[in-house]
Parts: structure tokens; sequence; C-alpha cells
């Protein structure tokens, strides 16, 4: 129908796929998290294992991970079709710009921070998803696929460690504008709610990203 | 004749001034020395200074927009030191004034940039794309005649403020001008929100932002990435607040409208 | 030439309901038929263009600026006034007529006046239901402030920014009337001739200030809506591309000129801080609510002060003269515009003027201050301050704000009948550009009134008469005046470009400035306005054999738009001088020293003068004639205004 595809191809619209998607992709960071969190666990990966093995075989979340590959790329198609066309919408360049003196530099380097993390999200599923899926894994004593010992492999490489960190790092400024700015985008604006969104969306970013690059550091350093 | 502060210097100053003959041509820095420039003066008065300066040597004195030079036409237009309507905050270029220089400065001035806002010559850039916008839907379809009394429909204090706030926009283009993306999204808004606002805007408000939004991306604005530059170097403080106003009437609007377009 | 007013016979409060039937009307039908050129979309014109297009019919309208939102009505801050009564303070239709007619020196034509109170309240009305969003009480009412003038509460208001809401309504309006395609709108386009043929306007000449084109329009009939020409004294509170030119041209195509010497001088303006200076700025009228006016008491504490020697702050209060309280104890402060202006020069003429050019006086909050507190004051006039501040670099809240009389608007204008016809069939004036409503002295918040009241509820009906009367054949450029008028102007461009003398047009417009305002501004005598006619012709002959422009009339060249208008300043300049010289009384913005009451106030002349001056172009360099409309007052007594 005409009047959808007008609506999401207007600036607007694009800009709520944007969002819509940013904040689904939020809450599969939640899910990814907590998940992953059991790597912490002293248990030489028993839990993990165990977890991964369900997030691979379940019907449900096997369907519902369709929904998260169309997430990742509309986002990203969009996120990279939005930086081209705003790049040729402000056509030449000012000579002198101090652009930095009303604004941050993250919110302007969404498109730059979100291809770092897309880089990363390339190697990082190679590294695990993809043996995890067309590879032969070998088995713990429980029978699940030893996920738990390809991240182990994985982070003894230094190489990964550092990728993995700056990419969080990246992750967390990419959220640190994402994440109110998708409310902003929905109309979500209220001078009573919006300074909760915003530290919301800080604390977020930073705990979640610290999370997350949290493991590789403990696994090269501790666990190698 | 002194000024208000009879001990400032004057200043001698280096200007790289954008040249452009016309809109197909291509433009590029010009450097100017301008003398004894007194701190009273404003940043416009400074460069009628040039301009005097450039005609009587039979050079063509540099073409910049400008007309009330109090601050509320919009006409002003120009990107200093790299910054919309320069350093001032709140302060469109007219009502910068150079005492917010010093001596032996170099000061680059540019003409807004953005693909909807071609340079016609010099620092002067059309910006007809924002009329064209607001004749897209930026009114209330009221004839002359006819209206019903103006206490008849009673808006409350703060309704009628927040709309004031958001009607104040002077049309200037700095959004356009200092936004990554040249979008014009905070324009617009001040607009949709005003009459969104309001009760007299009821009646069209699912037409007015479609087709405002409509003609917005037809005239090759960016779209807005909520980078907040526009509101930073709005002039008369339009906030951010609109934007989001405007995104929630045209989510609200494309969903429940009747318009299958 | 007999000027004939066409004012209604009936009484006053009838003759413009008498007038709306017995006027011919234009069938809808037929009303696609015809073209009407608007040029200027300021509030009179945009007003006007939008209202003729909901009308049906077809609409050219034409500005300078590259939007119609940048007309300088956007700049008015105060408020427009309107015979609402919705404080309940005993206004009425009549009071508004009458406050005015008194405010304007009693120089305004009645009939006018009254039309114009009537539909004062039917524009508050059209705004509001445009989403003008006007200042509310808290229980969502129109709220209302009092003006200079006026002993009621009849000003409606926008923060301070009236002008601006009233003029985005309108253009909103008028935006609506292009996207239906009823408005064809033409930016960057200025008209530089009006086309007359069969003694008829019937057309424009225009150049397009981006290209250089010159490009003919044919309509019906043309109505001038360009504003007042302040200007013409450079330095003045208009906006620097204001101008005389379209009338100016008009006038030269014989349209009548009616009092061009009435001019109004505000009193509280930035003063001149330098001879660079571009243009002036206006502190709202609202200040004197709560500023005390004073300078120091003598000469020689004054000429310390400018030295440097002691500081505003050492001058102790018996040394200060708080002098519009000391001469006018009844009204203080808030006497009326030309008063406090006139008042303020005679203090600096003394030798007591503040600042560092001795040419300003005090307007003190420091009282204000003190009773109620800095944050009253800021709230109140916050934003008055802060522009102060950002002009001047002091702050008002610490020392006292240093005021000047300046140009704010011109009475005089274009002269039309009570249908807003000029002297040319087919041509109108409506707003600042005509002479009609404000006599000698215009009051607070009445130019927005006027101004929409033209263009939203006078020129829809009145014009119609004149066309009703016109042939619905169309129009073309073909007639021989067109390609006559094209070569006039092409020729004068020529002119202007070929001159190649060593003087701007900004050095001329600056010399034709010191001159008016010596010598035509607040105080005028016989001597000084000899002395400035011939100052003035000189000063034309130079610009003529000494201009300089550079690069060329096919492109943006805002040096050739600024010749072209200095140009015609320096003509009209002339012109005010004569009409000045003429006027041998005081009345309101007009004040002839010879003429002055014991006490130094205006001496009006009733018995000689109560007429309208409306002057007549006969030739280049020739002297124009004086032709005389007889202003009668059958509602109003003449009294001699006392603020004392």
């Amino acid at each position: 129908m005409s009047w959808i595809s007008n609506t999401f191809s207007s600036s607007i619209g694009r800009k709520i796929i944007m969002s819509v998607t940013g904040l689904f992709l939020c809450s599969f960071l939640v899910v990814h998290l907590v998940g992953n969190l059991q790597l912490f666990k002293d248990d030489n990966g028993v839990a993990f294992n165990a977890y991964s093995e369900f997030m691979g075989h379940n019907p449900i979340i096997r369907t519902i991970e369709w929904v998260l590959v169309l997430g990742f790329g509309f986002h990203i198609y969009q996120g990279l079709a939005l930086a081209a066309k705003n790049r040729a919408a402000r056509g030449s360049n000012y000579v002198s710009d101090h652009i930095e003196q009303n604004s941050k530099w993250y919110s302007r380097s969404m498109a730059l921070l979100g291809s770092i993390v897309l880089f990363f999200l390339v190697v990082h599923l190679y590294n695990f998803l993809g043996s995890l899926r067309f590879m032969d894994v070998p088995r713990d004593a429980n029978g699940n696929e030893d996920a738990y010992g390809l991240v182990v492999q994985a982070f003894r490489n230094p190489f990964y460690v550092v990728l993995y960190v700056v990419a969080q790092v990246a992750l967390c400024y990419h959220l640190l504008h994402g994440f109110q700015s998708a409310f902003q985008t929905l109309g979500l604006n209220h001078r009573k709610y919006t300074p909760a969104i915003k530290a919301l969306g800080f604390g977020f970013s930073i705990i979640v990203c610290a999370l997350f690059a949290a493991m590789p550091v403990y696994f090269f350093f501790f666990k190698s | 004749m002194a000024g208000s502060n009879p001990n400032a210097k004057p200043m001698n100053l280096t200007l790289k001034v954008w040249r452009q003959k016309n809109r197909a041509a291509k433009g590029g820095i010009v450097e100017y020395k301008v003398k004894d420039i007194s701190p009273d003066m404003s940043f416009l008065e400074m460069l009628d200074v040039l301009n005097e300066d450039l005609l009587r040597k039979g050079d063509e004195p540099v073409a910049f927009d400008h007309d009330c030079r109090e601050g509320i036409c919009g006409s002003c237009n120009l990107f200093i030191n790299g910054r919309a309507h320069g350093p001032e905050k709140g302060t469109t270029t007219c009502q910068l004034h150079m005492r917010k220089f010093s001596d032996g400065d170099t000061i680059t001035i540019e003409p807004w940039r953005a693909n909807a806002f071609p340079v016609n010559k010099d620092l002067s850039v059309d910006r007809s794309a924002f009329d064209r916008i607001i004749q897209a839907g930026g009114y209330v379809s009221v004839n002359t005649g006819g209206a019903p009394d103006g206490n008849e429909i009673p808006i409350p204090k703060e309704i009628a403020d927040r709309a004031f706030e958001a009607a104040t926009c002077i049309g200037c283009g700095a959004c356009v001008a200092s936004c990554k993306n040249a979008s014009a999204m905070l324009f617009v808004s001040a607009k949709v929100s005003q009459l969104a606002l309001l009760p007299q805007g009821n009646v069209e408000r699912k037409a007015r932002v479609e087709n405002m939004v409509a003609q917005m991306d037809k005239e090759g604005f960016g779209a807005c990435t909520n980078i907040g530059s526009c509101a930073a170097e709005c002039p008369v403080g339009i906030s951010l607040e609109n934007i989001a106003i405007l995104n929630r009437e045209f989510l609200a609007a494309k969903a429940t409208s009747n318009n299958l377009v | 030439m007999i000027l004939d007013s066409k004012i209604p016979e009936g009484p006053l409060a009838e003759k413009w309901e008498k007038h709306k039937f017995d006027v011919k009307l234009v069938n809808p039908a037929n009303k696609r038929k015809y073209d009407i050129i608007v040029v200027g979309t300021g509030l009179a014109g945009a007003s006007a263009a939008a209202s003729l297009a909901e009308l049906g019919y077809n609409v050219k309208a034409f500005t300078y600026h590259d939007s119609p939102r940048r007309a300088h009505s956007i700049a008015a801050q105060g408020g427009i006034n309107a015979a609402k009564n919705y404080q309940n303070d005993g206004d009425s239709v009549f009071r508004l007529f009458y406050d005015t007619i008194k405010g304007g020196d009693y120089r305004a034509r009645e009939a006018n006046v009254y039309r114009l109170a009537q539909v004062s309240v039917n524009i508050i009305d059209q705004c509001v239901a445009q989403g003008v969003p006007f200042a509310r009480e808290y229980g969502g009412l129109l709220a209302n402030r009092s003006f200079g003038g006026a002993q009621v509460s009849r000003t409606f208001y926008a923060r301070g920014q009236t002008g601006q809401q009233l003029l985005l309504g309108a253009y909103s309006a008028l935006s609506r009337q292009v996207a239906y395609g009823k408005v064809k709108l033409y930016t960057r386009s200025e008209m530089l001739d009006l086309v007359v043929v069969d003694g008829k306007a019937q057309g424009i000449i225009t150049r397009n200030l981006i290209t250089g084109e010159i490009e003919t329009h044919a309509a019906h009939a043309v109505v001038l809506a360009t504003g007042g020409y302040g200007n013409v004294f450079y330095l003045s509170t208009n906006a620097k591309y204001c101008n005389v030119t379209a009338p100016w041209r008009a006038h030269k195509k014989g349209a009548l000129f009616a009092n061009p010497c009435f001019t109004q001088i505000h009193p509280t303006c930035i003063p001149v801080s330098g001879d660079y200076q571009s243009k002036l700025t206006l502190m709202s009228e609202s200040l004197r609510n709560d500023g005390r006016v004073w300078v120091p008491a003598t000469k020689e504490t004054a000429e310390r002060l400018r030295a440097g020697q002691i500081r505003v702050q050492d001058i102790p209060e018996e040394e200060r003269d708080y002098f519009l309280e000391r001469k006018y104890p009844a009204f203080g402060n808030l006497v009326p515009r030309d008063v406090a202006s006139r008042n303020a020069k005679q203090m600096c003429d003394e030798g007591r003027g503040v600042g560092g050019s001795g040419l300003a006086v005090y307007l003190d909050f420091a009282d204000a201050i003190k009773r109620n507190g800095a944050d009253w004051v800021a709230q109140k006039y916050g934003n008055l301050f802060d522009m102060y501040a950002k002009i001047t670099g002091e702050n008002p809240y610490e020392q006292p704000m240093r005021i000047y009389p300046a140009v704010h608007y011109t009475m005089g204008g274009l002269w039309v009948d009570y249908n807003l016809q000029t002297t040319i069939p087919g041509l109108y004036a409506t707003g600042e550009c005509n002479f009609s409503d404000h006599g000698a002295n215009r009051l607070g918040a009445s130019a927005l009134m006027q101004g929409l009241a033209d263009g939203y509820f006078v020129i829809p009906y009145t014009i119609g008469d004149y066309l009703a009367k016109t042939a619905p054949k169309p129009v073309t450029t073909q007639h021989p005046a067109f390609q006559e008028a094209e070569a006039a102007v092409r020729t004068r461009i020529e002119k202007l470009m070929s001159i190649n003398g060593t003087r701007t047009p900004d050095d001329f417009h600056k010399a034709l400035g010191h001159i008016m305002w010596e010598y035509c501004g607040m105080a005028r005598n016989a001597k000084g306005l000899e002395f400035a006619k011939a100052e003035i012709q000189k000063l034309r002959r130079e610009f003529w054999s000494d201009l300089k422009i550079t690069g060329l009339n096919e492109e943006l060249n805002q040096t050739l738009e600024k010749a072209g208008r200095v140009a015609d300043f320096l003509e009209l300049g002339e012109l005010m001088i004569d009409d000045a010289y003429d006027r041998n009384e005081s009345c309101g913005g007009h004040f002839r020293e010879e003429y002055a009451t014991e006490e130094g106030e205006a001496q009006r002349n009733d018995d000689e003068y109560a007429y309208v001056a409306a002057w007549q172009y006969m030739g280049d360099n020739q002297p124009e004639v004086l032709h005389k409309e007889q202003l009668h007052f059958e509602n109003v007594k003449l009294t001699q205004r006392s603020y004392k």
C-alpha cells in the first residue's frame, strides 16, 4: 500500500524505523547480556553451554532470531541510507565549522560508531555463531556443544580482546545518543519524563557495555 | 561621537569572506582587512564598513541579506567562525556586536550551506523552500470575515504561551545551517506544534503535518538525527520538544488519517 | 483638481454600513476574470492579497524580500488596539475613534478613523481564528494592556512580538492562497514603476533582484502596500530596505502625496553610538510606565559626566531633573510620543544631554527596582533589557538606560479617498503607505490595526466597486504604455550605472538624512527649511554626477538597489521640506518653532490649516502643486491638547 511505503520512506518514517529497531536491539542486548553473564559462573561453562544449547535449538527462539535479523537488517540498512542522504542534503562543507561547540561528537558520529559495531558484529558472528551453527563443536559433559570452550579459545587472542573492548566503547557511545534519541523520534518527549529517559539511557549504555566488555578482559586475564 | 564605552579601542581585523558570483559559479574564500572597527559596531555595521571600502576602491561589495537589524525579520544569516549567527548564544547576526571580538582576530564568514538553500551570491542564499513548506499547510484555513469572537474559544494560558514560544520562529534557517544533516525539522516543528497546541489548528492537524513533512522532504532537507545543534544555535530558542511533537503528530496522522497516499 | 474624499453621507456610525451596501459588487463567477497586483507583503499587503484571493480574484503579490514574512511589520513590538471592551473599562468604538482623532492632533479624516475603530474588533477575531497566539489570562480569555494616549486597556499583544505574530498570521493566509494558486507570489521583485493606461493604473514594472531582469505585469487594479518612508532620515527604526520608491513612482505618475512632513519621532530609542550607525532600535513605549526620564539639573554636571569625571551613580537626587514629571505633573513620564521626544531634544539642546555624544537622556529604573525588585522588572521588561544590553554592552539593571528620540513612522503617504483609492483610478494604497488615519501623530498600537483593517476589511469591499465598473476583459502588457515605462526604467538604471563617480549611495543617503534630521526633524523653522531645500537640491545634483556603483544590472546588485531608493528619497525629501514650510502651524509630529505656545507647546492653527495637504507632481525639478482637502469635524470638538 502506497501510504505505508510513503510513510516509511519519508524522513521521519525512516527515523521511526531507526528508533523502533534500535529499541528492539536494545532489548536484544539485555537478553544477550543476561545469558552471557553465565560466563562469569565458575562452573567451567556448564550453565553457559546449556543456555547456548537452548538458544540454538528452541524453535521459538529460532523464530525470534529471524525477527532479530530483520531488526539488524533494517537498522543497518536504514542507518547507512540515512547517513548518505543526510550527507547529500548538506552538499558542501563549511570552510570553518565549529559544530563541536553546539553538539556532542558521538551524536554526530552515529554512522561511524554503528559501522564499528557492525564490523565487530561480523567478527563476532564468525567467532561464535558461525562455529556453533556450521562446524563441529566438541560437546561438554552434559552433551551440550561446548560454546564456553569457544569463548575461552577466542579470548586468548589479544587482537580479539582489543576489538571487543573497542567495539563495546563504540556501542556505548552509540547507545548514549541512540537510546534517548529513539524516544524523541517516537515523539516521547515530556518535560516530566524526558530527564528520566535520559538518565535511564545513560545508565543502560554504560552498564550494558561495561559488562559486555568485561567478558573478553576477564577471559584473557583469568581464564587463559 | 563616542559610544557606551569610550575607552574601547578600535580593532583591526582580518576577514575571510566567501565570495561566489552566482548560483552556478564556484565560490571561494577571499581575505580582506578592515581597520578601526569600533567595539560598539554591530557585525553587519562592520561589514558595511568593508563594503563601503570595496565600493570606493571600485570592487564589488559583498552581498548579504539583512533588513530589520533588530533580530526579528530573520533575514540575516551569516555563518561566522564556524557557527550559525556567530559565537553568541540566542543572537542573530545583526545583534552580534564587535565587542565580542578582539583586535587582530581573523573572522571567517560563510553563507548557510544546504542543498535546499542554494547560494544567490556571496553570502546571500535562497530560503524559499521554507515558504513552500508553509504553503503546504502551515496555516489555519479560515477566510477573512466570519470568524467567531476572539473570546469564544478559551485557551489555557499555559497552552497559549507554549504555542507562542513555538510561533516565535523567525525563519532564518540557522537550524538548517547548523545541522550536520541540513535538516529543517526544527523550523517545520515550530509551526506544526504551534498549530497542534491550539484548538484552531485541530481541524486540519493531520493533513497539515503530512503535507508539510512531504514538502520538507521534497525540498531536499536531511533527516533529523536528534543531534541538537539546531536548538543550540536557534537565535530565538525554539526547543527540541517541538521536534518530538512533530514526530508524534506525524506518526498519529499517518496511522489514523484517511489519506491513502 | 478637486479632491473628492467620497465620504458617504449619513451619521458617522452608519457611514461604513451604508457604504458597504452602496458599493457595486462583482459577481462571484466574474471575480476570477479580474487580476489584481498587490505590492508589498507586510500586514497591509499580505492581508489584502489573501483576502482578495479568497474572494476569487487573481492576485499577483510582490515583495523585494526573499519571503513575505520578512516585511518590517514584523518588528512592531507593543500591540494592536481594538475596541472590544473586554476589560469592562468603558471602551467603545467611539472612544477609540475619539482617542485616535485627538492623538492625531485633529488632522485626520473623521469617517476613515471611525471605520478603523469599527473594524478593529473584527481584526482580533480574524487573527485569533488564524492561530495568532495572543497573550491570555489564566481563565483562557484574551489579555489586554494599556498604551499611551488612552485611558482604557484595549491593546492586544503577544509579548513584545505582536507585529511578528500578526504578520505570520497574514503570511499564513497568504501562503494558503499561494498553495491554492490564487496568489502568484513574486519574491525578490522590486516595483520600479507604475503603468498608467488611459488614466487608469494597469500594471507595474519590476526588477528581479537576483537576475536584474526587468519585468512587466498587467492587472485590472494595483494596490500599493509598501510601508512608510522614515528611511529618508537614513537613521530610523525602519528596516534597512524600507523605501519610498513604489509610492514615489506612483506619485510621479499622478498620485497625490499627502502630508509628507508628518513624521513620528519615537522618544525611546537606543541612541546613536557612532558614525557607522546603520539603524536605530526602538525600546517599547511600555518602558515609560516604570522608567523615569531625567538629565542632570545643570549643564556643568552634564559636562563632567560626559567627560567621564563623574559617574551617573555619583549624581545626587537633588541634582537630577526629572523634566517630564516636572513639566507635566498630570501625565508625567507618560506624555504622548511627540511631547516626550521634543522635551528630550530640548534638554540636549540646553547642553544637559548624557552619553558620550550628549545626545541622550536617562530612562531610570532604579526606583522601580527598589520598589518591586529586579525580578519584577525582569519579568515585565526582561527581553527589552536584554536587547539593550546586547546593543550597548551596558547593564540597565545597574545603570539607567540612555535613550533618544528617533524617526519611527510616517503618517503621510499617498492621498486616498474613503475607498483607499489614490487620485489615479485603479491605484489603491493601504497601510502606512497611505496617509489616511493617523493625522499628525499616530497613537501606539494603531499602526498594526490600520494595516490589517485596510487589508482584511476595507479593500476587499472598496476595490470591488471599481472593478465592477471595469470590463472583465483580460489585460495584457501589450499596450505601448508598458513599453514606455519599461524603457524609462531601463534608462534610469543605465544612467545610475554609468555615472561612475566617487561617492557611494550610502554616502549620499547619510548626507540626506543629516539634512532632514537637522532641519525637518523634531523641530522645524522657516529659515532652516529654506536652507535645507537648497542643500537637498545641491545634493541631488551631486548624486546624479558623482555616484559610484560597481557590478552589473544583470545580477544581485545591492548597491544598485540602494542607489535607486536613495534617488527617490532625494526627491521626496524636498517635498517633505516644502510641506513643512507650507504648514505654518505646529501639530502632532510637525513642530514649527515659530508656532509654539508660551510654554513651548505645539500651537495648532485650525482656522487656516485644518486640511490635508496633497501635493501634485508637475515634472522633474518643478515645484509641486498643493491641493487641499478640508477636514470637517462634526463629531469631536477641536481642543488644545494639554497634558499638564
